[in-house]
Formats: structure tokens, sequence, C-alpha cells
């Protein structure tokens, strides 16, 4: 934790100058100091890491994929082919280029439904991630910035909520608001939340005994200023790293509500949704069962790809 | 170490407290009116309707309804499923043991195969072995595991036909519950075919439930590995001339183990979520599946005493984890 400190202390004022001589472009031959620019070092770390740089380009075209998906998908993802039921994909011996990876049991084409799908899982997921974010940093802030009362209050609270585990909390949550995609991201918030409060909160405590903070203090900083302009942005790396898992998990989640019937509903074409369904087809279209799920995994795993590689990049511990 | 476990204790306490609070709150916010939806699509006349209302208590300050409920569940009263009519504790009892059975065995899969790929990792570090071990880790850990459910039973029951597809045992046995755990009973029984049935049975499902733990094992020994293979004392132990095999299994690994009993007690919360997906995947009669169907059929009070009971077993075995951690690393007792 010192060494988070110790280093972004270090190159802070290097940043605002090399912005200010250059504009936004690093070029590290002009520092006088032989540092790289923390951005370009940022990258040297992460490119080592061969395996977060295949999750971020798998991601990148999965994101194309989502945008680009009323271009690309050769179907509307609700279009009912009546004529081409269960059609295996294009590979098998009944196959049909129309439809790549085959058709489900209304006669949708199952590409073009992965296609949109990947608009409702990626969206949603780091919405759920970045709404959970933002109240546990606030929540975070508060608790390890005044102690006292308030974080005993908080902290006791997400103990609580980190007592049942988290999928179990999203269904009861699902179970009181009724079963909607907007209700499952929400409930998928809330259970994520104590992670990133506990996060915000350990991180703050360990900066504030710094002198920094102090020095802060000293020159008359308001709370306000101290909490989210002095300490917060020492406090970010983990944080980073963890909303990157964070939206594994929450996509993850949000699948498994969907095909329990309680998030995303039918004809929406989420992932976890597409899958619910299949279960009865296992015999006569394992196709329908095998694609969306390869899909989630898929993009889980480019996330905790990532998230590695990003901790690798960010945590100073390894990176010695 | 008496007061490192009162420590713990008064940890545990307020947390459960928490929970009720949050059981409670659980109760009162599903909308609608608790008794109409007892009643269910029939109705009710409005003079039952409030005798009811006051027999349950509905007209007390908010107070003293949470008082009353934290008085029933300290003397072991849940309430009762609005289905089926039976305590819910009582259900509860008598469902736990094929989750418990399903979860030990998913936990034997995780560390029989985790310990081995973590440390043969860690020895290999670097190699292709590492690389490949840490890519199945890894995608284990991403596992949507209703998927993986599906993908399993698809190859090996339907295709293969190698594995029943779903149950506890095939309906050919009956086995008197004696301690509701079937691999026992059945072994009391001497009967053998029913004791191969109910084994099959949980090949698959332990299997599914088991992968993310085993991935997460295998992630941790890798790295507690790592970490031990350095100190001092292996290079000690190297130094003596013990055999590689000593260094590893006995300097190294029970070393390595102490942060893993904190990784494999945190499993337990994952084990009881991904039970709920795995049991509602195979019609394994457990918990999760009665959870889920209780949410279905609106049964709320099922739903909550089942919250309760589930959250109550994960933070007792957080606190034996704790307490185990504390007797198995000096260390920690002292601060």
């Amino acid at each position: 934790m010192t060494e988070i400190t110790s280093k972004t202390d270090g190159e802070n004022p290097q940043m605002t100058t090399e912005q200010t001589d250059s504009g936004a472009v690093v070029a590290s031959t002009e520092v006088v100091n032989n540092y790289p620019h923390p951005i370009v070092e940022f990258w040297q770390y992460f490119r080592a890491n061969k395996g977060a740089v295949f999750g971020l380009v798998v991601l990148v075209l999965l994101v194309l994929m989502a945008i680009f998906a009323p271009l690309l998908a050769p179907h509307p993802p609700n279009e009912q082919y009546r004529d081409a039921l269960l059609m295996p994909p294009a590979w098998a011996e009944q196959g049909s280029m129309l439809y790549p990876l085959g058709t489900d049991d209304l006669g949708r084409d199952l590409l073009s439904r992965i296609m949109y799908g990947a608009q409702v899982s990626l969206t949603t997921g780091s919405m759920v991630v970045v709404l959970a974010v933002s109240f546990g940093i606030l929540l975070g802030l508060l608790a390890g910035y005044f102690r006292g009362l308030v974080d005993i209050v908080i902290t006791r609270l997400m103990d609580v909520m980190l007592a049942v585990p988290s999928l179990l909390s999203a269904i009861v949550i699902v179970a009181i608001l009724g079963p909607s995609l907007l209700n499952a991201a929400l409930a998928v918030v809330i259970t994520q939340l104590p992670h990133f409060v506990r996060l915000t909160r350990s991180s703050v405590i360990s900066e504030m005994p710094k002198p920094y903070v102090t020095a802060s203090q000293v020159a008359g900083a308001s709370h306000l200023r101290l909490m989210f302009n002095t300490i917060l942005p020492n406090c970010l790396a983990p944080l980073i790293v963890q909303a990157t898992l964070g939206i594994s998990t929450a996509i993850l989640d949000l699948a498994a509500l969907g095909f329990l019937g309680m998030g995303a509903q039918p004809p929406t074409p989420e992932w976890g949704t597409m899958l619910s369904g299949s279960l009865q087809f296992m015999q006569r279209a394992p196709w329908m069962v095998t694609f969306p799920g390869l899909f989630i995994l898929i993009t889980v795993l480019c996330f905790n790809l990532m998230g590695d590689g990003l901790r690798d990049a960010l945590d100073p511990k390894l990176k010695r | 170490m008496l007061l490192y476990l009162f420590k713990r204790m008064a940890v545990f306490i307020p947390t459960f407290f928490g929970i009720t609070l949050l059981t409670f709150a659980m109760i009162r916010l599903i909308p609608g009116d608790p008794i109409e939806l007892m009643a269910g699509e029939r109705g009710i006349d409005p003079e039952r309707h409030a005798i009811l209302r006051a027999e349950m208590g509905l007209d007390d300050p908010i107070v003293f309804q949470y008082l009353n409920y934290i008085g029933d569940v300290l003397q072991g009263d849940l309430g009762v499923s609005v289905v089926t009519k039976t305590p819910v504790l009582d259900e509860f009892l008598a469902l736990f043991p094929a989750t418990v059975e399903l979860s030990f065995f998913a936990i034997i899969f995780a560390l029989s195969i985790g310990l081995p790929l973590g440390i043969i990792a860690a020895l290999r570090r670097g190699s292709m072995i590492d690389y490949t071990t840490m890519g199945i880790s890894l995608t284990g850990y991403s596992m949507p595991v209703f998927w993986w459910a599906l993908i399993l039973m698809m190859v090996f029951s339907v295709t293969l036909g190698w594995t029943p597809v779903s149950g506890r045992i095939s309906f050919l046995y009956y086995v008197e519950p004696v301690t509701g755990f079937l691999l026992i009973d059945t072994w009391l029984e001497g009967n053998w075919a029913a004791f191969k049935s109910a084994l099959w049975h949980l090949v698959l499902p332990a299997t599914a439930l088991g992968t993310i733990p085993m991935a997460v094992i295998a992630r941790m020994t890798r790295s507690s590995m790592l970490e031990v293979l350095g100190e001092d004392y292996i290079r000690t132990a190297r130094a003596k001339g013990l055999s590689s095999w000593r260094v590893v299994m006995i300097h190294g690994l029970r070393n390595a183990m102490i942060p893993l009993i904190t990784v494999i007690g945190l499993q337990v919360g994952v084990l009881l979520a991904g039970a709920i997906l795995t049991e509602t995947m195979f019609s394994w009669p457990g918990i999760g599946k009665w959870l889920i169907e209780s949410v279905r059929r609106r049964d709320y009070p099922s739903l909550q005493g089942g919250v309760l009971l589930i959250s109550a077993v994960v933070i007792i075995v957080n606190l034996i984890v704790d307490v185990l951690y504390g007797v198995f690393n000096p260390r920690i007792r002292k601060q």
C-alpha cells in the first residue's frame, strides 16, 4: 500500500508538467528523467501479460459486435422463420448458410440473437458495476474518512450483506421487486456494493495517516476536497481491478437470473434467458444450449484475463 | 485462544441479528397484504381478515413485530410454509442433508483436482504446464455454472449415457431416511445397488458445483506455494538433503495450506449459491431447488426462513474457519 502512494506522489507533478509541455501526447525522450509516463509504464506492464492482451483484443471484438449488431446480424433478433425451426448450424448436414449458428425452436436465428445479446449483457454488466462502484466509493469514503459511528453502521451493514450468498440475495430482491432486467440489474448492484465499500474503506484508512493527507489538511482543505481530490485518487488502483472483475461477476449473475426466469424476460435476446428455454431441446438441438453459454464464458473469461493484467500493471507490490 | 474465540463470537452475534433484521424487512417489503397472499385467489372476507391480522400481530407497532419475530426465531419457529403447511425449519432440515452431501463431494472434487494442479503449476513455474493449468483454472473460474451443468448433462448423460440425468437416486430404490445422507443410509442398510446408484447420481452435480472452487483452489495453491517455496526454511530443508517430495509436501504444502483454509472456508458461500443453480439443473432435492420453488410458488415464509438459515450456516462456517485459522497459525492469535 505504501508503494502506491509513493509512486503516484512522484508521478503526479510529472504528469502535469508533461501535459503542459507537449499536450496530451507523451514523448518519453523529452522528459528530463528517465521515468516513463504513467500511461506508458502501465501499458508496458499490461502488454507483458499476454493473457490480458488477448482478453482485451477479444473484448474489443465483442464490443464491436454488440455496437454493430444491427449491421452485422443476418436477421432481426426476434424474427421467427416458421419454415426453419430448430435448424442446425451451417457446418452440420442439414444446416444452411442463412442461419450460421442454427435457429431455435421458434425459428429465430441464433447468431443474430447472440449478437444482440452482447448489447444486453455488456451494457447492463458495465452499468451495474458503474453504479456499484459509485455508491461503494461514496459509502467507503464516508466510513473510512469519518470513522466512529458512521463507520460502524456502514461496516456492520456490509458484513450482514456479505453473509448472504450473492445470488441468493439477488433472487430475494427480484422476488420482492418482480422479475425484469432492470430489477435484476438493481439486485446485482446491491449484491456487489459491499465489496467496493470494503475495498474503498480499507484503502482510505491506510491512506489517512500519510503525510500528504496531513499536509493537505493543514493547508485548510475541506472535508470534501480531502476525500475526493486528495485521498480518492490514491485508492483507485485496487478499485479499477475489482471493477473489471466485478463486471464478469455481474454478467454471470445477470445470466443466471435470466436463466432462472428472474432477469430479462423473453423475447429479449439475453444470453441467460436464451438458455432457459433450451433445456428441453438438449437432445434435438444441442447448438441452442452450446452457443449462448459459450459467449457468456468467453466474455467473462476476457474480463477476468484483463483484470489479472490490470492487477499486474497497477499493483506495485507485484511489480518488482 | 479463548479470548480470540470470544472476539470472533462478538462479531458473529451482531451479524446474525443484522440478518434477522434483513429477513424481517424482506417480508414487509413484499408488495401486497400477507393475509391476502396466504388466502390466494379465493380471497377472504373482511371480518376473517381483521381477526387474522390481529392474531398474527400485524396491527402491533413494527418494533413489537420485530421483537416477536426474533423471539420466534430463537425458539426455532421460522413460520409455516404457505404451500405445504409444514414448519419451515422441518422442511429445511429434511432437505439440508442432500445439499450438504452434494457440497461435500463438490469440495472433495475441487480439492482432489485443484491442489495437485496448483502444486504442479508452482513447481513448474513459467512452463507450458503452468500456463495450461492456469488457463484451466481461469476458465473454470469464469464458468456459468448453469451452462456448465447443461453441457455436462448433454455430453455425459444424453450423448454418452454414462451417468443418470437427474435426481439423487434411481426411483427403483426406496431408502428409509435415517441420517438423510443417502450414501450413509444405503451403506447402513447394506443395500449396495442403491449405494452405487446414489454415488452415480452424485458425479455430475458434484463436478458442476465443484468447478469454480476447484479453479479458485488451484490458483490459490499455486500462489501460496510459490510464496512458501521462496522461504528460507525451504532452502534449509533442501540443504539438509531431504528428498524433494518431502520438501514440497511436508515443508512446503503444510505452510501453504494456512491461507488456503480461509479460501476454502470462503467457498462455502459460493457453494451454497452455486447449489441453487446446480440443484435446479439436476432436480437435486436440496435447499437450492427448494428456494427457487419457494420463489416461484410465492411461498415467502419458506424463502424468508431459508435465507436466514443459509446465512446462519455461512457465518457459522466462517466463524469455524476463523478459529481453525487461529489454531493453525499461532501468529494470528497474538494480535
